[in-house]
């Protein structure tokens, strides 16, 4: 009865919530369609989904939740826009997304503090002084303006305060339980479990004695990358795992982190590699010098993307099958067989969701680990139990 | 098949082998990594736990190593 009534009201508020956003969307009068066609025209619908799965991968200014045609053929976009802030020519820019109209194409053009700006392909372009409307060269590239510094709050940074906020919120209150109680109430009974796992099974075997001083870095990236993974799936989320430029800033934290942390035996094993014959030494100084620092986070950063990206395609192609095959299979048939598909792969987008995010912490530890290793050579082996292993040498002799 | 097809066609198609060749490699690798860790688990299933963890993080490097070529050909 709780729960139901929690639900109930959290239903309520969303509606009510939602009010004034589709109040917004009606206020912005559209064009007919993207393309300036009218409705009823025949479209290539195979383009359009292309173009659709493009434009769903990419970051935007604004957040859209979706669109539908009124009575008269007008298309009302339903969304809130969100503040754009721009470094240009004439210094900083501020204002909200709605001031493009929800125009993609250049047309409609803003003018703010001296300057004016179009939004192109979701880039915010400046244009050159005196110019008053974008000109385009044979590829469709923009000739008279220029991208200004864009530190706009997008779709994605928008995602990560909110479930930045949400993570200190969760996490700052599980910490606080356990002052006043062993075990924690609520949500963060969901959260422990979680939490001990990235320490003993993560944090620990990979990185050693030292392990402490970075579970705090493991754990945040792995909800960080996993909340985002599952927001991804969502509808109405926002992809941001999907994002480049996400994957790679955490991909350089982490490179960051195990650069900074590394101890003698790292840099010399790395640098002048004991063992080898002295010629190859600094050649293999090189191979592990690129390596470590590019190879590693650059491997760690497409992993993450081209997984999420990746499936997200797949996701949506597979839904999209449902309005290629509704001439052949009608409607209710299509249906049914886009929903059977997708369902089983969102299944393992779900497990995807999990796994990148507990590789990215795994790998991440393993390069920690491998930085902040002590030297070993000469110490003795002990079994799991804290027991001594006898060298095989002394075992050895021990046989003859 | 009209000559403007093939034009445009044309150009795409070491890209396309690329990508193919890269994801032989990549699960043949797999196939691999999964069979000897299945071997190993028959062998010791005691040990499954870790043998897991190593055939996944093994499995997540050489996923990166394709993931890479095929954004670096696309």
């Amino acid at each position: 009865m709780k729960v139901a009534l929690k639900s109930i009201t959290f239903f309520t508020l969303l509606v009510v919530l939602s009010i004034p956003f589709s109040a917004f969307a009606k206020g912005s009068i559209e064009t007919t369609t993207a393309k300036g066609g009218v409705k009823g025209d025949p479209v290539n619908t195979q383009a359009e989904i292309k173009e659709y799965i493009q434009h769903h991968l990419k970051d935007s200014h604004d957040f859209h939740l979706f669109s539908y045609f009124s009575e008269n053929g007008e298309e009302h976009h339903v969304g809130f826009p969100l503040p754009v802030m721009l470094w240009g020519e004439n210094g900083f820019t501020a204002f909200m997304s709605s001031a493009f109209h929800h125009d993609d194409s250049g047309e409609v053009v803003v003018e703010k503090n001296g300057s004016r700006f179009v939004k192109l392909h979701s880039k915010i372009y400046e244009l050159n002084a005196g110019q008053t409307a974008v000109q385009f060269d044979a590829d469709h590239h923009a000739v008279n303006a220029s991208k200004p510094f864009d530190l706009s709050i997008t779709k994605s940074v928008f995602g990560i305060l909110v479930i930045g906020l949400l993570m200190l919120f969760w996490f700052s209150r599980l910490a606080k339980q356990y002052k006043s109680k062993k075990v924690p109430t609520g949500f963060g009974r969901v959260l422990e479990p979680l939490v001990v796992y990235v320490r003993d099974e993560i944090a620990k075997p990979n990185i050693g004695e030292s392990y402490r001083k970075f579970t705090g870095y493991l754990l945040t990236v792995f909800f960080f990358i996993w909340i985002l993974n599952l927001v991804g799936l969502m509808p109405f989320g926002f992809n941001v795992t999907g994002q480049i430029a996400v994957t790679a800033a955490l991909a350089v934290i982490t490179l960051v982190i195990y650069v900074f942390s590394g101890n003698k035996h790292f840099w010399g094993h790395m640098l002048w590699m004991p063992g080898i014959p002295y010629i190859f030494r600094p050649l293999l100084g090189l191979i592990e010098l690129v390596g470590t620092l590019i190879i590693k986070p650059f491997s760690l950063l497409v992993r993450l993307f081209a997984n999420i990206t990746a499936g997200h395609t797949v996701v949506m192609s597979l839904i999209a099958v449902g309005i290629l095959l509704q001439e052949s299979l009608s409607a209710v048939g299509s249906t049914l067989v886009s929903l059977f598909l997708s369902l089983f792969i969102m299944l393992i987008e779900l497990l995807v969701a999990f796994l990148q995010a507990y590789i990215f912490t795994t790998l991440s530890a393993l390069f920690i680990g491998m930085a902040v290793a002590d030297d070993h050579h000469d110490e003795e082996l002990h079994d799991e139990h804290g027991e001594k292993i006898e060298d095989t040498e002394v075992i050895r002799k021990s046989f003859s | 098949m009209s000559l403007a097809l093939v034009q445009e066609v044309a150009p795409m198609i070491p890209n396309m082998v690329g990508a193919g060749l890269v994801v032989i490699g990549g699960g043949i690798g797999l196939g691999k990594i999964g069979g000897a860790a299945m071997e190993g688990i028959a062998r010791q299933p005691e040990a499954a736990g870790k043998i897991q963890t190593a055939m996944i993080i093994v499995a997540a490097l050489l996923e990166g190593l394709a993931f890479g070529a095929l954004i670096l050909g696309a």
